[in-house]
């Protein structure tokens, strides 16, 4: 199937100030075609779509689309253009309407030039209905799940009759069904001619949904293959730029059998149902299941976050008593939310702050924090776990994000815990900081530490946990050892199977 | 092969087509606060039954009136994600400048009032531009428009009251149509149909919710923030003239020190009414009921003849417990307050 170009962006250059976001940067889609673009965190896959979108304008380069030069300086204009952006956050008005928010800023007018949300309200349901969507258009965006968000990001986009859509990370929040859902769409809008460009972390996607990848790097463009010619490691030597041998590394025999945590009937009225666990001292156990099957609510039941009504827990066979955080961090428990912005990090204070502040009072000498010692303490860590910050008073927001999820684990090993829970340790961070996550996690199992570590990506919990506990709608419904589980076996346990 | 569907797990979610009118829908999204200001008057006309007389709601309606339209105004701020501090000060200024045009410049009223809500308009503007093209938060730009705006009260009338003799100028705040119906009160409908409309039918409106609800999310959708930004502020500024006019005409003079801390009741209708102060969400219905409470309560007070100093320990403590038992709702029925 051969189709026309739609759109061609040539030597495409954005500075920001002191840096190159874009470096003479090519990109070509055609009609009916799905083309991935793939690069680690900070290549300049976004910042390049922003420039498609109109968000920034470049600072040198042409855009084609259908074969004319055009120039787009704003939003309007890259509407105008036949484009539409799903970003990767979602970017809805919580308390407006479905409607509302899919003719936000071309809103349908009645003769007396008022809003007539009757229409809108008309259109969008016709548009919920195509999609499947048994919701009321006028419903608020807010009482809306994330997953059904995303794809009201989805009707939005293709509500403009776009001929470009451009999805970035349009999975990360979707289940498995949704995103055979997603893919069906897509499929839809390929036989409309549609040029789809996606852009995802996930391999496994790339090759199922994508006909062609571009793989960019450093703000610069790397390569263009098709899809059915690539494979997995010449994909990702491309994004990293060396090769990546072992990328998982786990050794599998470092678990022992003394029990450091063992959690006994603990339960919460409707989300968590008898679990009960052993946790081996020095092993990675891992906590697989569906979205909703309870596994973040009962980490932070064990981190004194939420409290249990029923069960206990003991820590090196005694029982301990946990209300709140800081009984865990006194029985060495340390725990690594999953969302790291809101849960986790303080965006707008340095590195240096953001690791000692659970351990400051080690510095304070007399009335005052003595920056000396907590220097050296910060340096050790930025150096131990690789963290890439041009210093440790650079503000944690300017780092990527497996650079910021570094530096909040490095605040919680400061803490030197026994138990350390990561809630999916890897989640929006890119391939290379993937794999020294995972390096550090084996170097801290074999110092001893026990490590529970919940994931929704199955290769990561298949290639680094020693055990997994599948859970299902609040239960633990099978532990399974290393040498029993399969892809399937999980999946089984975790859609209900007994 | 079936198509995979996407939709609610859980079937009790699962609203399709709400129906019922407009009435019916106000009442279920303030049926909290309409039940405290019920239970208010009630409690009132037990201990005072001219509370209920005709005379006497016209009353409170007229009292409650110019905090509506700074509450009304308010509103929108708030749902754009901003504050406006400087209501009370402009109060001050447009006064002022609106006395001392009819009484020294010997202007006809009319052109005067025009000059002073223009008055008001600027200083509205300025706040708006300010917040829409710096980074600096609204509430430190209105605060600094707080104390220029007095200032300059100050300091044009010298610190004295500048009286007005005239009969039309006094008509304006203290005037009945009719022989009955107070002139401020035509002023407070008038200014929430125009608010209603707006916020509720128009593209501006919708704008406010959406670069309060999630500014990202209009940027996105090109809409030009500093231009809804600059209208809101403007607006209030509008309203504050306007409440600056009817204050004075009432007191037959324009007084430097008038408007005290007006932008703090004002506040308080539109959290009473349950606008959340994040931005995003709210309502001018709620807002109207919110200004009725506090109007209904100080006159209430005023009827027991509780002291005036009591009467701030009232306000306080009332605010406090209905805006409590509004977040308690809220989070019952599974809508939280927007973080």
């Amino acid at each position: 199937m051969m189709s026309e170009t739609l759109l061609e962006m040539n030597k495409i250059t954005k500075r920001f100030p002191g840096v190159y976001a874009l470096q003479s940067v090519d990109f070509e889609l055609r009609a009916g075609e799905v083309h991935a673009l793939l690069g680690e965190n900070g290549a300049g896959k976004s910042t390049l779509m922003k420039v498609l979108g109109g968000i920034h304008t470049p600072d040198e380069g042409k855009i084609h689309i259908n074969g004319n030069e055009v120039s787009i300086l704003d939003v309007k204009d890259a509407q105008q253009h036949g484009i539409s952006i799903i970003h990767q956050e979602i970017v809805l008005v919580p308390y407006l309407s479905i409607a509302e928010n899919i003719y936000l800023g071309r809103e349908i007018l009645n003769k007396a030039g008022l809003i007539d949300l009757d229409k809108m309200v008309e259109n969008s349901q016709e548009f919920l209905r195509d999609f499947k969507l048994e919701i009321d258009a006028r419903t608020h965006i807010k009482k809306l799940t994330v997953a059904q968000q995303q794809m009201i990001e989805i009707i939005k986009a293709v509500s403009f009759e776009s001929k470009i859509i451009v999805m970035d990370e349009p999975t990360s929040s979707l289940t498995d069904r949704e995103v055979d859902f997603l893919f069906k769409t897509i499929e839809n809008l390929k036989k409309k001619g549609v040029g789809i460009v996606y852009i995802s972390h996930r391999m496994n996607e790339l090759f199922e949904i994508s006909d062609m990848i571009t793989v960019m790097r450093d703000g610069s463009y790397i390569g263009t293959v098709k899809t059915k010619e690539a494979t997995n490691d010449q994909l990702i030597s491309m994004m990293v730029g060396r090769e990546l041998t072992n990328y998982y590394d786990r050794s599998y025999s470092s678990s022992t059998d003394d029990a450091v945590m063992e959690v006994i009937n603990l339960s919460k009225k409707g989300i968590l149902h008898d679990i009960n666990f052993k946790l081996r001292k020095g092993e990675i156990l891992g906590f697989s299941g569906l979205v909703g099957a309870g596994r973040s609510e009962l980490m932070k039941c064990l981190f004194g976050i939420d409290t249990f009504e029923r069960g206990e827990v003991s820590v090196n066979g005694v029982k301990i008593v946990i209300k709140n955080p800081s009984h865990a961090i006194k029985n060495n428990i340390a725990y690594v939310p999953e969302n790291r912005k809101e849960e986790g990090l303080f965006l707008s204070k340095p590195v240096n702050y953001n690791i000692t502040i659970k351990i400051l009072h080690q510095f304070i000498k007399f009335f005052r924090v003595d920056n000396y010692y907590e220097d050296n303490e910060v340096r050790n860590y930025i150096e131990e776990l690789s963290i890439r910050t041009p210093s440790p008073y650079q503000v944690v927001r300017n780092l990527s994000g497996g650079n910021q999820q570094k530096v909040l684990i490095s605040r919680w090993l400061a803490t030197k815990p026994k138990i350390l829970i990561l809630d999916e340790p890897t989640r929006g961070v890119d391939v290379g900081a993937k794999a020294e996550i995972y390096s550090i996690m084996n170097r801290l199992s074999k110092e001893g530490v026990s490590i529970i570590m919940i994931s929704s990506e199955l290769p990561e919990i298949m290639n680094m946990s020693d055990r997994v506990a599948v859970m299902y709608k609040g239960k633990i419904q099978k532990i399974l050892d290393r040498e029993s589980y399969s892809q399937e076996k999980i999946m089984y346990y975790a859609t209900g199977g007994i | 092969m079936t198509e995979p569907t996407f939709n609610y797990e859980n079937k009790k979610d699962n609203i399709l087509i709400k129906t019922g009118n407009a009435i019916s829908t106000y009442v279920k999204d303030n049926m909290g606060i309409l039940i405290g200001l019920i239970v208010l008057c009630i409690v009132i006309s037990i201990i005072n039954p001219d509370f209920l007389s005709s005379n006497n709601l016209l009353n409170v309606l007229r009292q409650t009136s110019t905090n509506m339209y700074l509450a009304i105004a308010m509103t929108m701020v708030i749902i754009l994600g901003g504050i406006d501090l400087s209501v009370g000060s402009i109060i001050a200024v447009t006064g002022v400048v609106t006395t001392m045009l009819i009484a020294l410049a010997g202007l006809p009223v009319f052109v005067a009032v025009l000059a002073g809500l223009l008055v008001g308009m600027l200083f509205g503007a300025f706040n708006g531009y300010v917040v829409a093209t710096t980074i600096i938060p609204p509430f430190i730009v209105t605060l600094a428009t707080m104390n220029i705006a007095r200032g300059v009260a100050y300091v044009i009338s010298d610190g004295k009251p500048v009286r007005v003799m005239s009969d039309s100028f006094n008509y304006i705040g203290s005037g009945y149509i009719g022989g009955v119906f107070p002139t401020p009160v035509l002023y407070m409908i008038i200014i929430i149909v125009l608010a209603y409309l707006i916020m509720n039918k128009t593209k501006l409106g919708r704008y406010m919710y959406a670069v309060g609800g999630n500014s990202e999310a209009a940027k996105f959708s090109g809409i030009d923030i500093k231009k809804i930004k600059l209208f809101a502020y403007t607006f209030s500024g509008l309203m504050a003239g306007i409440a600056g006019i009817v204050l004075s005409s009432r007191m037959f003079s324009g007084q430097p020190t008038s408007g005290d801390m007006a932008e703090l009741d004002a506040i308080a209708a539109v959290v009473l009414g349950g606008t959340s102060m994040t931005g995003g969400s709210g309502r001018i219905g709620g807002t109207v009921i919110g200004a009725l409470i506090i109007g209904v309560l100080s006159n209430g007070l005023n009827l027991m003849g509780v002291s005036s100093f009591w009467q701030y320990v009232v306000k306080g403590v009332v605010i406090l417990v209905a805006v409590y038992a509004d977040v308690i709702k809220k989070k019952r029925d599974g809508v939280s307050m927007g973080v």
